[in-house]
């Protein structure tokens, strides 16, 4: 029983964590790409992290908070348009291809010694080093809050002042996709995921949209990436191809082209994760299995979940299964 | 001409005797100049490896009429559909280095603008709006949305002024009263709530070339429209091409359907392995003893009203449609 | 019922997968092989660490160094990590003494001779002490004698002999990416799909032969052929099991796609599950080196570079000369018209998957004794550069994937001639990209039908 409550606990303690709202943020941004306009981006991992660094540098840089930030959307613009613009006018699969290579790329270069100056290498950037300008922001006091299950420090690095604003942030995201995606543009992107030529066709200027879409995510990327370093560090490698990958599966887990299924997706990706390890933590003796390897478990699961999702309910746990976003025949 | 007006369709018009007026002193030759040419192309070739498909030299198309565009399987018209219309290049196109010489550049002219170069979205904003072989309805979207994604100066289709409803609102409802006038008229009004892809193959037809009338077309290129609809509606949707001509509208049209050709075209030119090999009105061109032989067969004028010729050629296309749709999976 | 069967099936698969392993991984432990991961060192008011990071000439990490540290009550062994790091934890401070192994050290590289060996450093407890061997460029003879690539900054001087070593490596590269991207290609040119866990079938042909070689003791090549084996019928399996009903089923493409990337990450964890995220070795022994005038290699390397060299000729001797060659590449064109023409798609299907799986597979076999270690992101990192020879090529065409893995394989070789190892790959995939401005199409790609 007491284990069943640590492992309750947990679930309810990652449902409300800044990691689950970066995620679901992240899913938001592939969203716009996958879900509404069909843009294959597996490289969505890679916006986190441009975001990530270049918030993270500009802070240690010496610059305020706004400017840190409005420089990572920046940065994810000019990565967004590297990538768009040698792809967007060839078949789908090549996008794919570059996005994961130049995440890859930007992953590698990150954790690269030459750089380690300004990057921190593969040791990565600790949170101490930028986190400070955003603490000060916080009018939530020093104290420590109970709400509901949940308890925690009121400004602490996981407390709730980085709580409720990553929240908040999601929160903002899901009007702001609701809003552009029930107008004539968000028609217009639709359209493209269904048949660019039919779009073409009707005089829409195809390659400008998809750019369009491909900043517009990628910028959320980069957000993203922001809410995910501030309560922990930074680490290149924590940013990798796996990341995208667990983007995909929140993102297809709740539900693709609906406005909450990025953010539910991310909430069960992680119940699912912790509520494996720890059952299997508790049924199974730890001579057949071991802490780490319950851990593992874990994420075989996650994958055969990916698999059977999108077998058997390609629209997720939202969706309607007459508008998904897949080409189902 | 007189007998080969059907006497269960509309009578000629006013406007429908100046069109074929306006073609009557032209010669029945192929290239020939024609008055007042809205569409005019010069030296398109396309070669796919050692195969040309198209190889036209010169082609004048006449303003305010009816053209179709006919020859056998493979004779290259929709890739000729394709290269006028901006989704494809002609082999011939110029080249900055290694291009073919300056007089025997592929060039072709649209309502006074070059369109030879300028990529299939700007030339559907000069007015040129063409359908597909093989439908492109945009299954996950509705039948009106479908219709609205056609319409023209939409200010929502700017992600800026999407965020804002009220700045769109008024358009869209504009657009939207006049996608349900032409839905009715294609007899699609009660679909008008379902997604595209549960529309029956004619109906998909009926819905692109709705779609695109939603722009208000220059010129509209239609790559067999009537493949697949009902006898009874193509009657009346050949009343109403006729009556977008009336209107000023110019058509060009491919269709193997030789009752239909007959029927509405003020002009027809024939290709045959790339080449146009006769044009001139429908009465002439069909007498000529060269296009009997290449394509219309001996007993294409006894036949015409046989309905067997009609279910061979819909089960042809629909055979090719499977064929093609397998191909996609 | 469909459903279930399928689901039934998916579990059954990983079941196998996961059992197969268990079988051979539990006695790993006991086994003589030692994991070639450092153990972590986290230091506190008893406890200091000695540690330290050796990297090779290119920059690469220097894995399964062995370092002999004696000192106060200690007498052990360290290993370097995948990362090329080493650390052991001491309780008592004092001097230390720590001497590098030589025969550890991979062909083409030696220790610099400014470098002392034995070393002694001095340990203090709550306390990181490191300490750095410096591997530069060179060979050993025979008697033990080294001799080192005179390079005034090994690692950035680009030396004729230099650049002949790395022009050989890449030339070893790209043919074993070759191996694995034929079927990559294949696979994607018969049914339209990428698959993303093709790297997860390499590390497999790897970890087999891990298994069979050095867990049970069989004989190498037998080990090796056991391994390719198993290899294809995963790939005859797959398809069978898991694709054809799914193509039943009316999936397409990009659908199909995703649930290869759940497979692929369900496979990834599942060889972590049993193996750690340690590095194993197939072949215990140390490698023999090779001198061909001033290129030195491994005898494995050179065997491995045969082997690649047959198998590739006869994969496209296969596909241009005999029928079911030619059937294969009539359905990558076009299946409709193929299965019109009488031919049996699904059988094509399925013969491609099992060959492909069997030549993944053999790569990592190849790769696991060139690069002296397997691991579970072997195939992973070669993923990429696959999907980057693929493309380059001109997706779907298999020569094009032949050709375009050896241009991936010399350009990631020849890069580290002027840039540190870290960016070896990037440059890769900045080439694709780079390429894809200029031809879209790939190297020998065709443009597709509109309309
Ligand atoms: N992308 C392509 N690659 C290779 N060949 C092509 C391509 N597109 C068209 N062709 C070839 O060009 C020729 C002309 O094809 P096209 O589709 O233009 O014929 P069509 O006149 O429209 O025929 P139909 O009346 O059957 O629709 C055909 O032989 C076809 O095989
Ligand atoms: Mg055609």
């Amino acid at each position: 029983m007491d284990q069943f409550l640590t492992t309750l606990t947990s679930i309810l303690n990652s449902a409300i964590s800044p990691q689950t709202a970066a995620l679901a943020i992240a899913a938001i941004g592939l969203n716009i790409h996958f879900g509404y306009t069909g843009l294959l981006n597996f490289g969505q991992a890679g916006f986190m992290l441009i975001g990530a660094y270049a918030f993270a540098i500009s802070i240690i840089g010496g610059l305020p908070i706004v400017l840190a930030v409005l420089i990572a959307l920046v940065a994810a613009t000019i990565f967004a348009l590297i990538l768009g613009i040698p792809t967007l006018k060839l078949r789908g699969d090549y996008l794919a291809i570059v996005t994961l290579s130049a995440a890859e790329i930007v992953r590698m270069v990150g954790r690269s010694s030459l750089l380690t100056n300004v990057t921190g290498g593969s040791n990565g950037i600790t949170g101490n080093e930028y986190r400070g300008p955003f603490t000060d922001l916080s009018f939530f006091g020093d104290g420590h809050i109970d709400f509901g299950p949940w308890s925690y420090d009121a400004t602490g690095s996981n407390g709730w002042w980085f709580i409720a604003t990553a929240w908040l942030v999601v929160a903002l995201l899901c009007l702001f996709v609701w809003a552009i995606m029930r107008s004539p543009w968000g028609r217009v992107l639709r359209g493209i995921r269904e048949d660019e030529d039919a779009v073409r066709a009707l005089g829409k200027n195809v390659y400008s949209y998809k750019m369009q879409a491909l900043i517009l995510g990628g910028v959320i990327g980069a957000i993203a990436g922001i809410v995910y370093i501030l309560p922990a560090s930074l680490q290149a490698d924590s940013m990798g191809r796996s990341m995208t990958y667990f983007i995909f599966t929140a993102l297809l887990l709740g539900g693709a082209a609906t406005v909450f299924g990025p953010v539910l997706g991310a909430i069960v990706f992680f119940a699912i994760r912790l509520f494996v390890q720890g059952v299997a933590g508790q049924f199974v003796p730890s001579n057949i299995m071991n802490g780490q390897q319950t851990e593992q478990f874990a994420w075989i699961v996650i994958g055969i979940t990916l698999m059977l999702v999108v077998i058997f309910r390609p629209q997720g746990i939202l969706g309607n299964k007459k508008e998904l976003s897949f080409d189902v025949k | 001409m007189s007998s080969d007006v059907p006497t269960t369709t509309s009578t000629i018009t006013a406007a429908g005797a100046a069109a074929k007026a306006s073609v009557a002193g032209v010669s029945p030759t192929p290239g020939v100049a024609k008055p007042d040419p809205i569409l005019t192309v010069d030296h398109v070739t396309r070669r796919f490896g050692g195969m040309t498909a198209v190889d036209v030299q010169h082609l004048e198309v006449q303003r305010g009429i009816i053209t179709a565009l006919i020859g056998p399987n493979g004779a290259g018209k929709t890739t000729f559909f394709n290269l006028i219309t901006g989704f494809d290049k002609p082999s011939s196109a110029p080249k900055l280095i290694g291009g073919p010489k300056a007089g025997e550049a592929a060039k072709s002219s649209f309502n006074g603008n070059e369109v030879g170069n300028i990529g299939a979205t700007k030339v559907a904003k000069k007015g040129m709006v063409r359908t597909f072989q093989l439908t492109k309805a945009l299954s996950k979207l509705t039948v009106l949305e479908n219709m609205r994604l056609g319409a023209k100066d939409q200010p929502g289709e700017n992600l800026l002024v999407a965020i804002v409803k009220p700045l769109w609102a008024k358009r869209e409802a504009e657009i939207t009263a006049k996608a349900e006038e032409l839905l009715a008229r294609f007899k699609l009004l009660e679909k008008k709530d379902d997604m595209a892809g549960s529309l029956s193959g004619g109906q998909k037809k009926l819905l692109e070339m709705a779609r695109a009338l939603m722009s208000d077309p220059v010129m509209i290129m239609l790559d067999e429209p009537m493949a697949g609809v009902n006898p009874a509606l193509t009657q009346s949707l050949l009343g109403h091409i006729q009556a977008l001509r009336d209107d000023g509208m110019t058509v060009l049209f491919v269709e193997h359907d030789m009752h239909m050709v007959r029927h509405i075209s003020d002009w027809v030119v024939v290709m045959a392995e790339g080449k146009v090999v006769a044009e001139g009105p429908s009465g002439t061109v069909m007498d000529d003893p060269a296009v009997i032989d290449a394509y219309l067969g001996a007993h294409h004028n006894t036949d015409l009203g046989d309905d067997s010729l009609l279910t061979d050629e819909v089960a042809e296309e629909l055979a090719a449609e499977v064929t093609a749709e397998e191909g996609k999976a | 019922m469909r459903v279930w069967r399928l689901i039934a099936t998916i579990m059954l698969i990983l079941t196998g997968v996961i059992l197969a392993l268990s079988l051979g991984a539990s006695p790993a432990q006991a086994a003589t092989a030692p994991p070639l991961t450092a153990a972590p060192c986290a230091t506190d008011d008893a406890t200091g660490c000695l540690q330290g990071t050796i990297k090779l000439p290119n920059g690469d990490p220097a894995v399964g160094i062995e370092l002999a540290i004696t000192g106060a009550d200690l007498d052990t062994v360290a290993v370097t990590g995948d990362d090329g790091k080493w650390s052991q934890a001491i309780t008592v401070a004092g001097p230390y003494t720590i001497e590098l192994d030589t025969s550890t050290i991979p062909d083409g590289a030696v220790l610099d001779s400014n470098a002392k060996n034995p070393a002694t450093v001095t340990g203090a407890l709550n306390k990181n002490t490191g300490y750095i061997f410096k591997i530069v460029g060179g060979t050993t003879a025979d008697d033990g004698t080294t001799t080192q690539t005179p390079t005034a900054a090994a690692g950035t001087g680009i030396t004729f002999d230099r650049f002949l070593q790395q022009l050989v490596s890449g030339i070893r590269l790209g043919l074993l990416l070759a191996l694995a991207a034929v079927g990559l290609s294949l696979i994607f040119g018969t049914t339209g799909l990428s698959n993303f866990a093709h790297g997860e079938q390499v590390t497999l042909g790897g970890l087999l032969a891990y298994l069979f070689a050095n867990v049970l003791g069989l004989n190498l090549i037998l080990a090796a052929i056991i391994s390719v084996v198993i290899c294809a019928a995963t790939g005859y399996f797959q398809d069978a099991l898991i694709w054809k009903p799914l193509r039943r089923r009316g999936l397409g493409t990009t659908q199909l796609m995703i649930v290869t990337i759940g497979l692929s990450i369900a496979l990834q964890y599942a060889f972590q599950y049993f193996l750690g995220a340690s590095t194993v070795r197939i072949d215990q022994a140390n490698p023999v080196t090779v001198a061909l005038g001033p290129v030195t290699l491994s005898a494995q390397s050179l065997i491995s570079m045969g082997i690649a060299v047959v198998i590739i000729a006869l994969v496209g001797f296969v596909l241009v000369k005999t029928r079911i060659g030619r059937a294969t590449r009539a359905v990558s064109d076009n299946p409709s018209l193929a299965a019109a023409s009488g031919i049996d798609v699904d059988r094509i299907i399925r013969l491609v998957w099992t060959s492909a799986a069997a030549l993944a597979g053999l790569s990592g076999v190849l790769l696991g004794l060139v690069l002296n270690g397997v691991n579970w992101q072997t195939g992973l990192q070669l993923l990429l550069l696959m999907f980057a020879a693929i493309t380059l090529g001109g997706l779907g065409t298999a020569f094009g994937a032949l050709a375009g893995a050896m241009i991936i394989g010399l350009v990631v070789e020849l890069t580290n001639l002027v840039l540190p190892g870290d960016f070896k790959y990037a440059t890769a995939l900045v080439i694709l990209i780079l390429v894809l401005l200029v031809r879209p199409q790939g190297i020998f790609g065709r443009r597709e039908r509109i309309g």
